[in-house]
């Protein structure tokens, strides 16, 4: 396979990291542009990042930086024509872009399996939860109905519904949304995917069944061993649960590395301003979330430059107008640490260490 | 029961509209029994016909013997002895003396045929185009689909009934004639001989349900859950007709059982079209002779038809949707 | 409107039609018995003529009867088709031409023998006429069937009723389903099974024409259920029902029981008889022209969409104008001011231009310019032109001498009436008003719904003097095409009612009055029919009725009927006893 050849010499890529052994997912300059009649949306507009088996990345950004499109890019279902989907995903040595769409449907759901956002939406209404579970099931494994059943009753029983053996037979609309997100997980997780990607998989639940979830999810990635994305606007939600996280805005990656270090030495203004309008347990209740100013950029019209440059506070900080020039590149800014601001790394530190990091 | 009531409510209304009406119109009892003589409208004659009719009682009275016919039947007298009509009588023609209930015994089947055939033509015709078209929208499919439900909508059955008529009996005669067959006689008779008619009826179905269906499924598909089941990895064919037609339908079922049980009783140009003797071609007839008790008679079978295909829809409906089931 | 849009559609097609068929070819076969016949050919011969038994004639309509019951109906066709499975004791004879308007003895031996003050009738029955279930029919069920048919209003009230008004105690007779001695009305005697005697209240020398109505065909009481008899009907006739659906048709097969030896006009050649009720008027002109069907039993002619497509095609040769047997005239209301001056009358008798009237109609298809009242298909007509104009376009000269006779030398206004829903009324009365006004004379036209124009608006004569109705549109045909038949109801001052009357002149003339009474009394038929003739000319000395157009109907005979005549005496339609067919 030509293409599989052409990744093991490994192309030229300045930005991409390289490949070790153990990454299971591996995607190179994903992009995915959409025809619509105002013009050409820019999605997902080069976006590169790897997943390792038993890890979690976490893809953070505000609605409309392109996580969703990209997970879904990951998962082959941008079917319409006039999405334009290029770049690599490779999954356990498998490319998906170039692959027969029917091979990558062979692999959604029993490889790759996904949690969506709402599960009430995401569920069909007219049908069982346990149906709806089985056909996920038997699509992938040639088992008779009655052994689907039973697993799908193992699988709801794992997931922590209570029950399981009456509730196969209940609808979407008689669960509540806790348990509708379990079933969901159940019906992704019946097929022992080796990725697993969440889409904002707690952000229709309240806070205290939000953390059940993630718990869930936890416990069952460590015992399936799965690769895990975890896609969310809240670094709250990620910051537990996270090995690597990519922060993405305007359809591209702005900083990426594991996630302690980006969470403890964040390099681009955009991430502090995550952390800024992020609750946490440890901050004083009279403080107030700061905000990121401004409104996520037209995927159209990117602004020339640095896409975030109208809302970053620091734009005239580099010399010569750059920042609303020339599109900064990921340069790496630690041990596996990137970063895409023309700020140099002392700029950086300092005004993350004096300005930012106390008011957090 | 409800529909009890608003059957009731439907006669009441009917009966105001041909007697009082007119009635408080300043029509005298006299004037209404004239339209019933022939054209030597003698006062003898009208007088004669005015009390056999019992047009010479309340309008109140007249309601509550139709009442009560319909529940216990009737004695008429239009000929040496008086003849009991029995329950349900709906009377006699104002117009030929001839029990209305037998005559709509033998129209209800003509009307029911087309209706089921032209149904089930303009059903799957109609849907497979709306899928198609969803599917493949904006290409010539989909554009040369919407334009034929376009010309569908908006050609009159006269018309279409009209053109197919003149073509297929007459210029190029594949049929020898278009007509009533029962089908308990010959049930492949029956279906050739109403073809066309079910075909001009059904075309006019068809492009509204291509319309409907196509509107459904395009907002079907972009539902969350249509992208559950593509990232469950199911194909796409499975995707298309189990989790999208199935939800794209359930309008459709609502819209099928009305368009249904109100054809049974509205087909009339169909029926005028080909000349057939149905229910609707038989009211119009009768609002012609305002033959009261025939109107009340197509009346109550028409709107019966319409509640009993809504009951049916309702029960339909709850076999689909499981949230209705249980709320 | 939607008649309207309907007709739009139904002409659009068939512009489509003839377009596909001129496309196609004229490439017909000349099945059957060939001879297409020329056109108006069935007006004085029987065209196709043929003695070939078997077959199936098919009849189709585009409406439905009043009723097929011969006892309950007042349709022209129906008495014309019920001669099938109804004998009455006189018919018209199967014949073309004039001879078809002649009186000959049918169920009777002989014409009535009446005696010399036209007063009492006697009818002798043929011997051995049996019903369909093998009974003898004799003059009690005769008797019967007119009583059932004339006295009986709450049940079977479709039909006329003069035997009722002639009959001597007719009114006080309550019919046999309210009285039910065993006598009946006893000025009908049945001294025999074979003779049945009628005694009339006043001289009536139309009898044999009255007895030839559908009402004289036997009913046996015993199986005479009302207005369900309809459904069964005993057959004297050589065809019996094989099926009657109400309201869609009927089928008619050949009744054992008929014996052509007691039969001598009918000569019954189709094996079976078909009628469909509600057929749309297109598709019966279709199955005409693709010879699916023997003829149109309304006997009133193709659609208007049809018209244009038979007169010019290759169908021209299958057509029949003939006159329907009704005039269409305006009346000049008598109590109506000016028209209560003779001269005012005859300056609009002298005015119209009756050619633009009958062109603005339809032209020829439509009928011919009328100058008598009597149309020439009804036994006294008589030709005459009181006022005879060129070309029939008036003349306006005559007509202002008239108005200056009349005082109004520069015109005046009037009201002319007309049936919104009868469009050829309507162009009609418009062409009048185009043409008065050449001569001064404004008219105003109104328009009253058909339904109630006798009973609430022209046939009232206090609406018409307070409404200053002068002139009225109206057409008549008569019940029996003799002089009498069509003049008595609507010249006679017996005839103005206060509601629903006919004499829409309000003529009452002692002169014509009593002319008509002579005349009725006369039993000289030669007498009786020229004085018919002379009776229209009073009418239009009178002035007060002004002929417009004889009416006709355009028939269309498809090749496979045989024997196509059309009878005068029903109304221009083809007679339904001769008419049999090669398929």
């Amino acid at each position: 396979m030509s293409k599989l050849d052409k990744a093991a010499l490994g192309e030229p890529d300045t930005v991409a990291p390289s490949v070790p052994d153990d990454v299971f997912l591996s995607v190179r300059d994903l992009r995915i542009h959409f025809d619509t009649d105002d013009g050409l949306v820019k999605s997902v507009d080069g976006v590169s990042f790897d997943v390792r088996k038993g890890k979690t990345l976490g893809i953070v950004g505000e609605s409309g930086s392109g996580k969703s499109v990209t997970s879904l890019g990951v998962m082959g279902l941008h079917r319409s024509a006039r999405a334009h989907v290029s770049g690599e995903v490779w999954l356990d040595g498998q490319e998906l872009i170039a692959a027969d769409a029917d091979e990558v449907r062979r692999l959604r759901g029993r490889k790759m399996a996904m949690i969506f956002q709402d599960p009430l939406s995401a569920m069909h209404p007219y049908y069982s939860v346990g149906h709806q579970i089985v056909e996920a099931y038997r699509v992938h494994n040639d088992v008779s109905k009655k052994a689907a059943r039973q697993r799908a009753i193992e699988m709801l029983d794992r997931v922590g519904i209570p029950e399981p053996a009456k509730r196969v037979d209940g609808y979407p609309h008689e669960f509540s949304g806790g348990m509708r997100q379990r079933a969901m997980i159940a019906m992704a997780l019946v097929n022992n995917p080796e990725l697993l990607i969440a889409d904002e998989p707690t952000t229709a639940l309240d806070v205290t069944v939000q953390a059940q979830i993630l718990d869930l999810i936890h416990d069952l990635q460590k015992e399936f061993g799965s690769a895990v994305i975890m896609i969310t606007h809240d670094l709250g939600v990620v910051a537990e649960m996270a090995d690597d996280l990519l922060v993405m805005y305007g359809g591209r990656c702005v900083e990426r590395g594991p996630a302690e270090d980006v969470f403890s030495e964040p390099r681009h203004p955009y991430t502090w301003g995550l952390l800024g309008s992020m609750p946490r347990m440890d901050r004083e209740e009279t403080d107030r979330l700061i905000p990121i100013k401004g409104a996520p950029p037209s995927l159209i019209n990117l602004p020339s430059g640095c896409a975030f440059n109208p809302r970053c506070p620091y734009a005239d900080i580099p010399k010569d107008n750059v920042t609303r020039t020339v599109r900064p590149e990921l340069t790496e800014v630690g041990g596996s640490h990137w970063a895409a601001c023309h700020m140099t790394q002392e700029q950086r530190e300092r005004i993350w260490t004096e300005e930012i990091a106390p008011k957090l | 029961m409800g529909a009890v009531l608003l059957l009731l409510v439907v006669s009441a209304v009917t009966f105001a509209i041909f007697f009082l009406v007119p009635r408080l119109g300043g029509q005298t009892a006299d004037q209404l029994a004239t339209q019933y003589v022939g054209k030597d409208a003698n006062p003898e004659s009208v007088a004669a016909i005015k009390k056999n009719l019992g047009l010479d009682q309340p309008v109140y009275e007249q309601f509550w013997n139709f009442l009560k016919g319909l529940v216990a039947g009737a004695d008429y007298r239009f000929g040496p002895e008086a003849t009991h009509c029995g329950a349900p009588c709906f009377g006699y023609s104002f117009k030929s003396h001839i029990e209305v209930w037998p005559q709509l015994e033998q129209r209800i089947p003509v009307s029911f045929s087309l209706a089921v055939g032209a149904a089930a033509i303009w059903l799957i015709s109609g849907v497979t185009t709306g899928v198609i078209s969803a599917l493949r929208k904006g290409k010539p499919i989909d554009r040369i689909s919407m334009f034929i439900a376009l010309a569908g909508v908006s050609l009159p059955i006269f018309f279409t009934g009209q053109v197919l008529n003149a073509l297929f009996v007459y210029e190029i005669p594949i049929w020898d004639s278009i007509d009533y067959v029962p089908f308990t006689q010959n049930p492949a008779e029956w279906a050739w001989h109403l073809l066309l008619p079910w075909i001009s009826l059904a075309f006019l179905f068809s492009a509204l349900y291509a319309r409907l269906t196509r509107a459904g499924m395009l907002e079907t598909m972009s539902e969350d859950y249509i992208r559950t089941a593509r990232a469950k990895g199911l194909k796409e064919t499975t995707v298309v007709t189990k989790h999208g037609l199935r939800s794209a339908l359930t309008p459709i079922v609502t819209i099928f059982g009305m368009d249904f049980g109100t054809l049974v009783g509205t087909a009339v140009l169909t029926e005028t079209v080909f000349s057939l003797q149905g229910i609707g071609a038989y009211s119009v007839q009768a609002i012609k002779d305002n033959d009261l008790p025939i109107v009340m008679g197509v009346t109550l079978v028409a709107a019966f038809f319409i509640v009993f295909c809504n009951l049916v829809v309702d029960l339909v409906y709850a076999a689909i949707d499981p949230r209705v089931r249980y709320s | 409107m939607k008649t309207r849009r309907v007709t739009a559609g139904v002409a659009s097609v068939l512009a489509l039609s003839l377009g596909a068929a001129a496309c196609g070819g004229g490439g017909d076969d000349n099945d059957g018995n060939g001879g297409n016949g020329k056109k108006d050919a069935a007006l004085t011969s029987i065209v196709n003529p043929s003695s070939k038994k078997g077959g199936t004639v098919t009849y189709e309509h585009s409406d439905v009867p009043d009723s097929l019951d011969p006892g309950n109906t007042y349709y022209g066709w129906v008495q014309n088709f019920s001669r099938l499975y109804g004998r009455t004791l006189t018919t018209f004879k199967p014949a073309a031409g004039k001879e078809g308007l002649e009186v000959v003895p049918d169920l009777a031996e002989g014409l009535g023998k009446s005696s010399p003050d036209a007063k009492t009738w006697t009818y002798k029955l043929r011997a051995g006429v049996k019903f369909q279930d093998g009974t003898p029919v004799t003059s009690k069920d005769v008797k019967y069937a007119i009583e059932r048919s004339n006295f009986a209003p709450e049940a079977l009230s479709n039909g006329p009723t003069y035997f009722k008004s002639y009959l001597e105690g007719g009114d006080k007779y309550q019919g046999p389903y309210k009285d039910k001695s065993a006598e009946g009305i006893k000025s009908i005697e049945t001294p025999d099974d074979r003779t049945i005697v009628f005694k009339l209240k006043q001289p009536f020398a139309d009898f044999d024409y009255l007895a030839t109505f559908s009402q004289t065909a036997p009913v046996p009481k015993a199986k005479d259920n009302g207005a369900k008899y309809v459904q069964n009907i005993v057959s004297s006739g050589p065809y019996q029902f094989q099926s009657y659906e109400e309201g869609r048709g009927a089928t008619l097969v050949r009744n054992p029981q008929w014996d052509a030896k007691t039969d001598p006009i009918r000569k019954a050649l189709p094996d079976k008889v078909t009628i469909k009720f509600k057929v749309n008027q297109v598709t019966i002109d279709n199955d005409l022209l693709s010879n699916k069907i023997t003829a149109d039993a309304a006997g009133t002619g193709v659609a208007p969409q049809t018209q244009p497509k038979v007169l010019a095609g290759k169908n021209a040769g299958q057509t029949d104008s003939s006159y329907a047997g009704a005039t269409q005239y305006i009346a000049l209301n008598l109590k109506v001011a000016p028209f209560d001056n003779i001269h005012c009358r005859k300056a609009v008798q002298w005015g119209l231009d009756k050619q633009s009237v009958l062109d603005a109609m339809g032209g020829t298809p439509k009928g011919d310019v009328a100058t008598t009242l009597l149309p020439p298909s009804v036994n006294g007509y008589t030709k005459f032109d009181t006022y005879a104009t060129e070309g029939h376009k008036g003349n306006a000269a005559k007509a202002k001498e008239e108005l200056k006779a009349c005082g109004k030398p520069n015109g005046f206004n009037t009201i002319l009436t007309a049936r919104s829903d009868r469009p050829a009324e309507v162009a009609q009365a418009t062409a009048v008003q185009a043409s008065l006004k050449k001569i001064g004379i404004n008219v105003e036209i109104k328009q009253f719904p058909a339904g109630k124009y006798f009973s609430n608006f022209a046939g009232v004569p206090s609406y018409v003097h307070e409404n200053k109705l002068g002139m009225l549109s109206m057409a008549w045909g008569a019940d029996w095409p003799t002089g009498y038949g069509f003049l008595d109801q609507i010249v006679n001052g017996a005839a103005i009612k206060p509601s629903g009357g006919n004499n829409l002149m309000e003529l009452d003339d002692p002169k014509i009055n009593k002319a008509l009474t002579d005349a009725i009394a006369n039993t000289d038929d030669a007498a009786r029919t020229k004085a018919w003739g002379e009776i229209d000319k009073m009418v239009l000395d009178n002035a007060s009725v002004v002929p417009v157009v004889y009416r006709k109907n355009l028939l269309l005979r498809p090749q496979s009927a045989t024997n196509v005549t059309v009878t005068q005496a029903y109304l221009g339609m083809y007679d339904y006893l001769l008419m049999s067919s090669s398929k």
